[in-house]
């Protein structure tokens, strides 16, 4: 499809909110998070838990003596494998499905794992006592430094949606008629989320009724695997959560410490606070899995990709695998004659691995872009003819099937014109200013555009005003911002005027917040709930007598800015406020779903970007400033300009993060994560962040969802870490295939 | 944190008056003993609150040099115009440290009291520390030591209760050690001097002990001679991260030129050794001579003579090497090149 006809389809402008919904209360401190709730109990009747954790990576607890610590000041329980509560904990759940460790047996399967849990007066009360507690451990050998056991790696168990393995033509074949092939390495660190909000639960019992406060991508899910773990009927679980200081896919899961907060709720018979310690935000709630991958390239002299084969290898927890599915973009970044990719596991005493920012895209595109880059430099090719070369004008991982919209071509024009690739010098080494070498480097963003059901409530209120729910989460990212807008924009009014709920389970069901779809999925269900609300609207008025629009047929009527209006006779109009107060002020509500269309299987969705990154490499001390990155976007309309550009310049920090700082480290005989801090486990800070260059092309999609938009969550954070690392190989001429690119390795280089 | 008593301290004898019970320690800035004691790796029965005490001075003292009191916070020693403009190194040096945030907290008495960054000591549930649990042994020796000493280790194996491979994580104290300072300290039996490489000391075989100060002994000040390096002095450091992240090396480097000659030299190297490391052969080597790439390098082989690494942190003997010849190269260029 021609962008011109694109951009017919393009639906109409609609009002964007100038500001985040919820801005003014976050910068007034008004805001409130997980753990600042109280005011549903008595504030004196709040408690507070503190997690202890194994300090041995394999074994089990033999016996913990409690005696002194129950003692202590302010100490009401201690909760231990010995005498917890025993829960009927059902299997895990997609997509959430997490194997936990609620106390039931005394086994340990990584250093960090919840074993107990204080319940003190106060937070300091809690945490004093958890230290007195006398813990014996009976060690067993622990499996770690996975590393050095590649021999060991298997197929996952559970891979997921993706298969682990997948080939495609003939790949042996490929590269027996290769001219040129790069054949190398590749590696990603442990990796940890870290939001600015930890995990936090305050949870208390009514009854049987269970009310949590929870940090959670998931209100939904949280509530399910809540009442399954209690034992306890779905309808009895509430939970709430109206802001979310960032999840990363951390919190898309239920982790043990949301059922050890009821359960100690239950013991204690008070509302109980469990808020992580930034220390425990290393381990035992996910991180993103190492991954080795072997990348082979086979391409003629003109630069034809003839195979690409990529082999993953990453570090799985002994209590699940999870598959970071790094060979992804391998299979449908560009075209090529044969691909061939694996993801297989090793097995380690280490917490368990989860989604984190663009699972499978960000590693995935952090090493394959790499690789590209060398094989432009062996075939002596500019990289964006390279890539443009092997364009997949099809999707080659579905045989071929179509793109719902892919604009990629544009994002590589606008953004090599941008930065101004063309004057880059392809030979490494060759540019300085001062004592500085400066490097260009560049690389192809991708992410699937995904969708599921949803739900949504709409009102028209007394004075214009309307309101609108979906039990969806605002992660920081805008969902407040874009659900008022979809809502105003349904009947023509001002997204000032919109009163957004959302971030409680008792509201119409939403998905997850993650895998970028909850504009995809909330906002068509909003569509859906005014197109509802309009009719109900229309047919109000025909049927009012008072209404200048009384005795009309529903077909010829419309709501345009504000107001109802009839098609055939223009002169003939009723405004939403006057009808509502005719109506005795009564709000007039609808409901919506949407889901993706049946014709989704027919067609692949997936959004683009081109990423270009200046670095200037200090040769005495070997540390590397990122000057500027360039990012342009194919992700459909731009919903929101503030809430959206800054969502994907936050995945380019990161990205940044990606290519130079974060690594997290195992004490390789404790199996302990020993940089669990942000002290030590380095993320950017102002001075490792230039200038970031954010656009998008903003060609709707309309054939993926009648909003147009794809999900920009993820996205930022692929194609900037290889940009970054191929600018650097272009400052120095030393190609780092290992994250993230310390002073070390460039000395070693 | 465990239950600890508080007190302020108005003056100095009240504060070494009440640190005459055990298990006492000062608060100054707080930057690192606060952590600490959330962590539990520090666990003090009594805090005294030294933040009121009349140590917020720096003076011009007689004969040259300067006297920084101890409550004098790293912000505004490292833009006071004396230290701007004699002391360009001390105050690279500072500015290089942490984050606006902390260096308006942190202190120079309690600067030179910094605990190592060393993760198995900062972790209570690493059992092996010499450092924090005497006789323990050494988690580190075996661990990742990518951020660990090179220089001045003692080494007697993982089990051994006299093992410590950690480093002293400060930037100021290496341009301090640099610019040879003195430690001014008070206890109750009087005053006394302790020149800046005897105040901090190397783990020999007792890494619990930081620094040779007495049991109760409070920093009053720390002087500087007068300033020889003011024209020619750069604080090379490298690290993780353009800023808030500790040195992997650093180099303090003061020179006094005569034309393209050095008459003498300040130097010492940041995060290799459980010191500031200074060897004054090395100073010594470059005085009198032409300053060039051979003469610097020269003073780096003499630094880090018998630099031994480990499995992750080898890679520090050549950045040192690489990083000493830049900062005298620099220095030689003169302090005003410095951008």
């Amino acid at each position: 499809m021609s962008i011109a006809q694109d951009q017919e389809q393009a639906s109409k402008p609609f009002k964007q909110l100038d500001h985040r919904y919820e801005g003014i209360a976050k910068v007034t401190g008004k805001a409130r998070y997980a753990a600042e709730f109280s005011e549903s109990f008595s504030k004196t009747e709040l408690v507070y838990a503190f997690l202890v954790r194994a300090t041995i990576p394999s074994g089990s607890v033999k016996s913990i003596d409690s005696a002194t610590a129950s003692r202590a000041p302010g100490v009401l329980a201690v909760i231990t494998p010995f005498n917890a509560p025993k829960l009927s904990q059902g299997p895990p759940q997609p997509p959430a499905r997490r194997n936990l460790t609620l106390l039931q047996d005394a086994n340990i399967s990584y250093n960090g794992q919840p074993i107990a849990v204080v319940i003190g007066q106060s937070l300091n009360e809690a945490k004093v006592a958890a230290a007195m507690l006398k813990i014996s451990y009976a060690l067993q050998p622990a499996k770690l430094q996975w590393e050095k056991r590649l021999s060991e790696a298997r197929w996952p168990k559970n891979p997921g949606k993706e298969p682990a393995g997948n080939h495609r033509g003939d790949i042996d074949a490929a590269f027996a008629k290769a001219a040129v092939t790069v054949d190398n390495t590749y590696i990603t660190p442990i990796q940890f989320h870290n939001p600015m909000e930890t995990h936090a639960t305050i949870a208390w019992w009514q009854g049987d009724k269970l009310t949590v406060y929870d940090a959670t991508q998931y209100i939904s899910g949280v509530k399910m695997s809540l009442a399954k773990a209690m034992n306890i009927p779905v309808d009895n679980v509430r939970v709430i959560d109206p802001l979310v200081g960032g999840g990363f896919g951390s919190k898309g899961s239920m982790w043990s410490h949301v059922p050890l907060c009821a359960m100690a709720a239950k013991v204690v018979n008070r509302p109980v606070k469990l808020s992580l310690d930034r220390e425990q935000m290393f381990g035992p709630v996910g991180a993103r899995p190492s991954t080795i991958n072997h990348i082979r390239l086979a391409a003629a002299h003109d630069g034809t990709l003839l195979g690409i084969q990529h082999d993953t290898v990453m570090n799985a927890s002994v209590l699940e695998d999870f598959v970071e599915h790094a060979e992804g973009p391998a299979k449908n970044l560009y075209q090529s004659g044969a691909s061939s990719v694996s993801a297989k596991v090793v097995e380690a005493n280490l917490g368990i691995s989860t989604f984190m920012r663009a699972p499978g895209e960000a590693p995935g595109t952090a090493v394959l872009e790499i690789a590209l880059d060398e094989l432009a430099e062996k075939l002596k090719m500019d990289p964006i003819e390279l890539r443009l070369k092997n364009y997949a004008e099809t999707d080659p991982s579905h045989e071929g099937r179509p793109w719902s919209s892919k604009h990629l071509r544009e994002c590589y024009s606008k953004g090599s014109e941008e930065f101004g690739w063309a004057s880059r010098n392809m030979t490494p080494g060759q540019r300085s200013d001062g004592k500085w070498l400066i490097g260009h480097g560049m690389a192809t963003a991708t992410y699937p555009a995904n969708r599921s059901a949803a739900q949504a409530t709409v009102r028209l209120l007394p004075g214009g005003r309307m309101y609108v729910a979906s039990g969806t989460q605002d992660l920081g990212t805008g969902t407040y911002t874009i659900m008022a807008q979809q809502a105003a924009a349904g009947l023509g009014l001002d997204p000032k005027m919109v009163e957004v709920k959302l971030g409680d389970s008792t509201l119409p069901k939403a998905p997850v917040s993650g895998g970028s779809q909850s504009s995809a999925s909330v906002l068509p269900a909003i569509q859906d709930a005014t197109t509802q609300l309009k009719l109900k609207l229309i047919d109000l008025a025909v049927n009012d007598a008072a209404s200048p629009m009384h005795g009309l047929q529903a077909a010829d009527c419309d709501v345009k800015e504000g107001r109802l209006i009839s098609k055939s006779q223009p002169a003939k109009s009723d405004g939403l406020v006057e009808l509502i107060a005719r109506n005795k002020n009564q709000p007039v509500e609808a409901q919506g779903q949407a889901e993706p269309s049946e014709a989704k299987d027919a067609m692949s969705t997936q959004s683009w970007g081109a990423v270009f990154a200046e670095v200037a490499v200090d040769p005495h001390t070997h540390m590397v400033k990122v000057r500027r990155i360039v990012g342009v976007y194919d992700i459909g309309v731009l919903l929101n300009e503030k809430t959206g550009l800054n969502q994907l310049m936050g995945g380019m920090t990161w990205g940044i993060s990606f290519a130079t700082h974060e690594d997290g480290i195992v004490d390789a005989s404790t199996g302990r994560i020993v940089n669990a801090s942000l002290a030590e486990y380095h993320v950017p800070v102002n001075a490792d962040v230039g200038v970031l260059d954010v656009s998008v092309i903003g060609i709707p999609d309309l054939k993926f969802n009648p909003v147009g938009s794809r999900g920009i969550g993820e996205i930022g954070i692929t194609g900037t870490a290889a940009a970054i690392a191929n600018a650097i190989y272009n400052a120095t001429g030393k190609r780092v295939r290992e994250y993230p690119i310390t002073p070390d390795k460039l000395l070693a280089g | 944190m465990k239950s600890f008593a508080y007190s302020r301290a108005t003056s100095n004898a009240q504060a070494l008056e009440a640190a005459r019970a055990r298990g006492t320690q000062f608060l100054a800035g707080g930057t690192n003993l606060v952590d600490l004691m959330k962590y539990q790796v520090e666990q003090p029965v009594t805090l005294v609150d030294i933040n009121h005490l009349a140590l917020t001075e720096i003076s011009q003292i007689d004969g040259g040099g300067i006297s920084i009191g101890a409550m004098v916070r790293n912000s505004d020693l490292a833009n006071h115009p004396l230290v701007r403009t004699n002391y360009p190194l001390l105050s690279q040096a500072l500015l290089s440290g942490a984050s606006p945030q902390l260096r308006n907290m942190a202190s120079t008495g309690g600067n030179l009291m910094q605990r190592t960054r060393c993760y198995y000591f900062n972790d209570i549930s690493f059992s092996a520390c010499n450092k924090r649990a005497p006789g323990s042994g050494c988690a580190a020796l075996e661990g990742y030591n990518r951020i660990h000493a090179i220089l001045g280790q003692t080494d007697k194996g993982p089990t051994s209760g006299e093992t410590c491979i950690a480093t002293h994580p400060s930037d100021m104290c290496v341009a301090m050690a640099a610019l040879q300072a003195t430690v001014e300290v008070e206890g109750r039996g009087g005053r006394r001097t302790i020149p800046f490489a005897e105040f901090h000391r190397l783990p020999g075989n007792d890494p619990s002990r930081d620094t040779t100060l007495r049991e109760g002994e409070l920093i009053t000040a720390v002087t500087l001679p007068s300033a020889k390096f003011a024209k020619n002095a750069f604080y090379l450091k490298a690290r993780d991260r353009n800023s808030y992240a500790f040195a992997l090396i650093s180099v303090a480097a003061g020179l006094e030129m005569e034309g393209t000659t050095i008459r003498s030299a300040g130097l010492a190297m940041g995060g290799v050794a459980h010191k500031p490391w200074r060897i004054p052969e090395a100073e010594k080597a470059l005085a009198g001579q032409l300053a060039s790439p051979e003469n610097f390098a020269h003073a780096a082989d003499i630094l880090l003579h018998g630099a031994h690494g480990y499995e992750h942190n080898r890679f520090k003997i050549e950045l040192a090497k690489q990083g000493v010849v830049r900062a005298l190269t620099v220095a030689a260029q003169g302090t005003s090149e410095v951008a």
